[in-house]
Parts: C-alpha cells; sequence; structure tokens
C-alpha cells in the first residue's frame, strides 16, 4: 500500500485507483465521458491554450483529466484574483479568450474583481468555477457562493450548468459570447456532481442564443452619412477607442487617416492602435491627455468616435465637452451610442468594417464635393502641440524623477516589448512617456482602474506571447497588492519584467491631497521609503526573482540593460524614486476639459489664443 | 416623464426575471408594474414591464436590456395600438346595510363579485390602471379591507403578432 504522502512525491504516471481513460481528440460521434471529462475536452476543443486557476473541493474532478491533458496547458496561480487578471493579459495581448479556473465559494468570489475589471475594459474571458452539489445549492453549503448572481451585473452572461450533457454547449457558448459582438466576461458555474456525472461528448454541439445576434456590418447609409460629414468638416479629429484595438483595425484606421490628413486621438484603452510616432497623433485626450489632443477635441466641429464610449475621464464635465462638435459614433455596442453625448450619426458594427467602408465611402465623396483645408485646422493644432508638449521636471529635491524611469525604460526595450501598469501616477506615465507604435503593446486596466493589474497581467501576456520582452510597470502600492504572482512566474517559467515605481506612497492619491485637500496627506504614505518595509529587492528574491534597485539618475539605464538580459526567471527593479512629482497635464475632477493644467498653475487658456 | 409599456420575450431559463429586475435597479430606472407568463412557444416567456422615464432614457433601458443574453425582442407598445389590462381583487366591508350599494358600484364598473361573507364582499375586476383606480376611489367610503393587484399585461391590437416573428 502506498501511503498518501509518498504517493504525492512519486511519478506522476504511477498507477491511480479507478479507470481513466485518456482524453481523445473530438470526434463527432458522442463517446461516455465523466462532466469533468467533457468540460476538459470542450476546453481543448474550443482552442483553449492555457487556463489560470487554483483547485479547489467543488472542481476538483476537473482538475483530475486536466493532469492528462497535453493541449490546455494549467498554470497553478497563488490567488484567484491573479488567475483573473492573468486571463485577462493573455486575452489583450493574443486577441484570443483567456480562461482562469477556480473552486466554489472563496475561490469564485475572488473572481469579482477580475471580472468587473475584464467587464469595463470588454475583454473576452471565460471564468471555470466549481459550485456545490445540486441537491446542496441554496443550503449555505460549505463555500457556496451564489456566483451567478454576484456576477450578475460584472459579466457579459454567465450560466449555471445543471446538466452534465450541457457542458459542451455551455462552454461552447461561452467562448462564443466572449469573443464576438462587444466581448467581455462570461462565467460557467459547474456543480460537483454535475462534474462527477457521466454523460455523453460530442463536438461540435449546437448554439442555442436566440437572444444573441450582434450587428458586425454597418448600415451603408449611415456610412455615406458619416462620409459627408467627414468631407465637409473643417476641424475634424478621430477620436480612437479600444475597440479599434479588439476589431484589429489599426490599419485600416491608419488608411482613414492619412487619406484624410485627420488629426487622430488615442485614448487610454487605444495607445497603440495609431502610431505615437505618426505626424498625425496628437497623443491620449483626457483627465492625464496631451494638451493638443485635449485642445483639438474641444475645439473640433467634428469627432468621429471609433469603438470610444465617451468616458467621464475623457470627456471631463460633459455639458462642456467639445460644445461645437457633431458626433459621428461607431461602435459595436448599439448601448453605447448616444449614452454619455448624443450622436448624429451613430454607426453599429465592427470597427474594422466600419473602416473598410468609411474609407470608401469618403473616396466617392470627395469625387463630388471640394476638399476642405486642412490646414488651418494644422496650424492651430501644431501651434498648441508646439507649445504645450508632454514633458516633466526633474525634482528639485535631487531625487529620482519617475517619469524619466519609466521614459528610459520605453527607450531602451525591444520595439516588440509589451507594457502593463497598475493604476495611479504610475500608470498615466507609461501612457504618456513610453512610445506605443503597435497595437497590443500597452494592456492596462482603464475602466474599473483595478490596483494590483500589473503584476498578474504581465503573467498572463507572458504566457500568451513567451518570446516577447514583458515589461510591468508598477507602483509601490499596486505592487504590494498582488506580487504573490511572482512565485508563480518563477516556477512555471514566465520571465517578466517589473518596474516598481516606488515613491513610497500611494502617489495618485496623494496628487489629488497635495492639490485639493491642502497637502493633507491623509493615509497615502507606506512607509516603503521611511523603514523600507517590505524590501523589494529582498522580497523578489524571495519570490524567486532577481531583485534590482536604482535611486539614481546614472544607475537607471545600468539595472535597465541588465534587466533586459535576465531571460530565465523574473526581474523586479525597484526604482526608488521622489513622492512629489506629478501626473500633468490635468483636467480636475468635475471640471470641463477646456480648465486644463498644462502644469500646475500653468492653464493653457486657448480660447483666448485662438 | 413618461408611462412606456414595454413587453420582452426572454428565454424561459431560471434567473432571467433577476437578470431584467437587477439592470432596472443597476441603472436607476424604477418598475411601475411587471407581468411574467409563458407564451404560445414553451421556451418563451414574455414579461410585460411599465416604466415612467423620458423618451431618451428609455431608448437607453432597451439597448441594454437588448444586451442580456436571454433576452429575445423587446417592443414598446403604444396605449392607443394596444389593449392593456390589470386585475385585482378587492375585499370591501359590506354588511347588511350598504351591501346594495356596493354591488350596483360593482355593476358599474362590469366587475364581478367572487365571494360573499355576512360582513364583507370580495370583488374581482379586470382593466386598465385607470379604470381600476376609478372602482377603488369609489369603493373605498365603505372600507377597503384588504387590495392584491396583478402587474399589467397588454397586447397589441391587430393581427400581427410579436412572438411569430421573434422565433423565426
Amino acid at each position: 500500500m502506498t501511503s498518501a504522502p509518498s504517493r504525492q512525491a512519486s511519478e506522476p504516471s504511477s498507477p491511480r485507483p479507478g479507470p481513466r481513460p485518456k482524453p481523445a481528440p473530438p470526434t463527432g460521434a458522442p463517446i461516455r465521458v465523466t462532466g469533468a471529462q467533457s468540460l476538459v475536452r470542450s476546453l481543448e476543443a474550443v482552442g483553449c491554450e492555457v487556463v489560470f486557476g487554483i483547485p479547489g473541493g467543488t472542481i476538483l474532478p476537473a482538475y483530475d483529466p486536466l493532469l492528462d491533458s497535453t493541449k490546455v496547458r494549467h498554470i497553478l496561480v497563488r490567488h484567484e484574483q491573479g488567475a483573473g487578471h492573468a486571463a485577462t493579459g493573455y486575452a489583450q495581448a493574443t486577441g484570443k479568450v483567456g480562461v482562469c479556473m477556480a473552486t466554489s465559494g472563496p475561490g469564485a468570489t475572488n473572481l469579482v474583481t477580475p471580472l468587473a475589471d475584464a467587464n469595463m475594459d470588454s475583454v473576452p474571458v471565460v471564468a471555470i468555477t466549481g459550485q456545490q452539489s445540486r441537491p446542496l445549492i441554496g443550503t449555505d453549503a460549505f463555500q457556496e457562493a451564489d456566483i451567478c448572481g454576484i456576477t450578475m451585473p460584472i459579466t457579459k452572461h454567465n450560466v449555471l450548468v445543471t446538466d452534465a450533457a450541457e457542458i459542451p454547449r455551455a462552454i461552447a457558448e461561452a467562448f462564443h459570447i466572449a469573443a464576438t459582438g462587444r466581448p467581455g466576461p462570461v462565467l460557467v458555474d459547474i456543480p460537483k456532481d454535475v462534474l462527477q456525472e457521466t454523460t455523453s461528448f460530442s463536438w461540435p454541439p449546437e448554439l442555442r442564443l436566440p437572444g444573441y445576434r450582434p450587428t458586425t456590418r454597418p448600415h451603408g447609409k449611415q456610412v455615406r452619412e458619416a462620409a459627408k460629414l467627414i468631407v465637409s468638416a473643417r476641424k475634424p479629429v478621430l477620436y480612437v477607442g479600444g475597440g479599434v484595438i479588439k476589431a484589429d483595425a489599426h490599419a485600416e484606421l491608419l488608411r482613414l487617416a492619412e487619406d484624410t490628413g485627420i488629426p487622430v486621438v488615442t485614448t487610454l484603452m487605444a495607445r497603440g492602435a495609431f502610431p505615437d510616432s505618426h505626424q498625425q497623433h496628437l497623443g491620449m485626450p483626457g483627465m492625464h491627455g496631451t494638451v493638443a489632443a485635449v485642445a483639438a477635441m474641444q475645439k473640433s466641429d467634428l469627432l468621429i468616435a471609433l469603438g470610444a464610449r465617451f468616458d467621464d475621464r475623457v470627456t471631463g464635465q460633459l455639458g462642456s465637452f467639445a460644445p461645437d462638435a457633431q458626433i459621428i459614433h461607431a461602435d459595436i455596442d448599439p448601448a453605447e451610442i448616444s449614452k454619455n453625448r448624443r450622436a448624429d450619426v451613430p454607426i453599429v458594427g465592427d470597427c474594422k468594417e466600419i473602416i473598410t467602408e468609411l474609407i470608401d465611402a469618403v473616396r466617392t465623396e470627395r469625387e463630388t464635393a471640394k476638399a476642405v483645408d486642412l490646414a488651418p485646422w494644422w496650424e492651430t493644432l501644431n501651434s498648441i502641440r508646439e507649445t504645450f508638449p508632454l514633458g516633466y521636471d526633474w525634482p528639485e529635491d535631487g531625487t529620482l524623477s519617475p517619469q524619466y524611469v519609466i521614459e528610459r525604460i520605453g527607450q531602451l526595450s525591444p520595439a516588440d516589448t509589451i507594457y502593463t501598469a497598475g493604476v495611479g501616477q504610475h500608470q498615466m506615465w507609461a501612457a504618456q512617456f513610453v512610445k506605443y507604435e503597435h497595437p497590443r503593446t500597452w494592456i492596462n486596466s482603464g475602466g474599473l482602474g483595478t490596483m494590483g493589474f500589473a503584476v498578474p497581467a504581465a503573467m498572463g501576456i507572458k504566457a500568451g506571447e513567451p518570446d516577447r520582452t514583458v515589461w510591468a510597470i508598477d507602483g509601490d502600492g499596486c505592487f504590494q497588492m498582488t506580487n504573490q504572482e511572482l512565485a508563480t512566474c518563477a516556477i512555471e517559467g514566465l520571465p517578466v519584467k517589473i518596474a516598481v515605481i516606488n515613491n513610497g506612497n500611494l502617489g495618485m492619491v496623494r496628487q489629488w491631497q497635495t492639490l485639493f485637500y491642502g497637502e493633507r496627506y491623509s493615509n497615502t504614505d507606506l512607509g516603503t521609503h521611511k523603514h523600507r518595509i517590505p524590501d523589494f529587492k529582498l522580497l523578489s528574491e524571495a519570490l524567486g526573482c532577481v531583485g534590482l534597485r536604482a535611486e539614481s539618475r546614472e544607475e537607471v539605464d545600468e539595472v535597465i540593460a541588465k534587466a533586459l538580459e535576465i531571460n530565465d526567471r523574473p526581474v523586479v527593479v525597484d526604482f526608488v524614486v521622489g513622492k512629489d512629482a506629478q501626473v500633468w497635464p490635468m483636467v480636475a475632477a468635475g471640471t470641463g476639459n477646456s480648465e486644463i493644467m498644462a502644469a500646475r498653475g500653468i492653464r493653457p487658456l486657448f480660447d483666448e489664443d485662438l | 416623464m413618461t408611462r412606456h409599456t414595454l413587453s420582452v420575450l426572454v428565454e424561459d431559463k431560471p434567473g432571467v426575471l433577476a437578470r431584467v429586475a437587477g439592470l432596472f435597479s443597476r441603472r436607476g430606472f424604477n418598475i411601475e408594474s411587471l407581468a411574467v407568463g409563458r407564451t404560445e412557444y414553451p421556451d418563451i416567456s414574455r414579461m410585460t414591464i411599465v416604466v415612467s422615464v423620458d423618451e431618451l432614457p428609455l431608448e437607453q433601458v432597451t439597448k441594454q436590456l437588448n444586451k442580456l443574453i436571454n433576452v429575445i425582442k423587446i417592443v414598446e407598445l403604444e396605449p392607443t395600438a394596444s389593449v392593456q389590462r390589470q386585475l385585482v381583487l378587492i375585499k370591501v366591508r359590506a354588511d347588511a346595510t350598504v351591501r346594495s350599494q356596493v354591488l350596483e358600484t360593482v355593476q358599474l364598473f362590469r366587475a364581478k363579485v367572487v365571494d360573499v361573507s355576512p360582513e364583507a364582499v370580495t370583488i374581482e375586476a379586470t382593466g386598465t390602471s385607470e379604470k381600476l383606480d376609478a372602482l377603488l376611489r369609489m369603493l373605498e367610503p365603505y372600507g377597503l379591507r384588504e387590495i392584491v393587484q396583478s402587474g399589467m399585461v397588454a397586447i397589441g391590437r391587430g393581427a400581427r403578432s410579436i412572438t411569430a416573428t421573434a422565433v423565426r
């Protein structure tokens, strides 16, 4: 007899009690399997390559056949939140559906934050959770939580599978719903006894979604209306959102922009959709956008919104946003159109199809209409761009500039590097000072603003793009929320690079306290500077990473170069930076975009200038 | 704000009512009346929802409802182009001295008595909410002991069917 501990230590191929047929490639004819085997075969058949998760009581049956799968790699994370953000990072980097798995109760509730995050940023994620056995549901059984009820408002869809025969369909539908239309997270909750039940498996199942028919083809008349406005506008702006990246429409966008000569702004979710080096790119709009991008929208007579949703962080006070602009709003989600700002020309459809048709429609329109000269518009914009370029000052106290660190990371890393970030000052600087040339090279938590996103997201990105450099620009506050996943990265062979922009404080909150709360710093000093607790270098080494540190300007390039050389394990660089650096420009919350401050106390006043 | 009657065809699946109700409360819309029942198709249920909102928020409500995977179709029924009915059961205090007066009111409204006891009668009435409100006002002086009211149900006038086009 083998005792339990020695069996754990023995070879994985050692015989186990009970029959366990190997998952075979799917065929059309039904075969007898358990619900758990049906789940793993469904994941294989639907093309899932990686699952991030943690086993537990109710999901245990699924983990058994998962051990034998040669197609699905399971990455054992340290916290379910990490699994969720990793799935999001993976999905954003690859364009495929990200998958995470957790047990019932606390395992499932730990997925709530990443699911809400993926929902706000329209990321295709499928979460599979174990659930208590059917007879126990509703009895407050051990580790029971109504996760379908809990995640109803923060998922695109969710489903409780009550019959093992329904598993292939539930998985196929979940992937279909997550990836099509406006992408989003879908949760599939499967009771333990359903996973244990004997059932039959056949693939592909028939999808039964009578209420789900996303519109992808735009309406021809609307496209022609839009083209008419585009050719006659004097101050048009292409307002590009994350939908352009999700639709893989960056090439079409470039063509439309170059055909028309219209200035482009890319939102936080769309950084990389249009090359930063392009002359027509004015940068990011919004609360911490460039003065040129914000001014262009405010002064515009026509906003062409492509896969963007007029978020409050972009519009500022809605009533005074782009007051003279007509709106063309193209989005795959009809509910986004005219939600915040009324659209003059609504276009529902996939951005790739819309932009493709727009290019042709604009060309046709140009044949008859006299071309409007955009030179005066560009003159205005170029003058703003030259007067108020993005920039930063070195701290007066001689400490390291966080913006400089981030800028250097961007300059020294390979061109195809993928960047992710936490949430706060470092995130804004990473959006501003790293130059993005390609889509899917900037992955962040835009809508929900989830601190702690960076480390697990980087892990997921690296799993999806193992040959590319992955940098997580993180803050010391964010890093302390999710750094345990570095252990996962070290063990699973995911050599990510983390730059902790360590200012010892919850920097963005501190910035608001400086500006709006009379410099009363309530609970924003984390003590990471004062006490060096934790010591990020030692902490990272304890987690199986290489720990580096830079505290002066001279050390910055050196540690970045060192970090870039290490590819056999994760690297964490503790960049000890000044605590008083601020994110500029800024539109203060609740004010209009015309109130933008280029720096503290410096208002461009473009109403008077222009 | 104006009242709107929405007919919502949904898949008959567990949790659909919670999804719809949750969406209304989360987006800050108040449901005035709600009725759910079967249709001529076994796997489709029909919800009749009455909301008081302006035109633009209403558009947002229907768009958000349409995003629910289990929602198949939404039709707004105009009061003039549809038949709208509610049912109410009213227990009125009515001893021998006033019973004949109560019964006269019942007749006027083409309602009917479904239960009677020495001290009270129970009245069943159907109609638009305006008619039922009027009936209740007339009966109030006698003493309303208990009222129970259903949600509004509504169907479009004419031969066309909203379900027939939904399942195609």
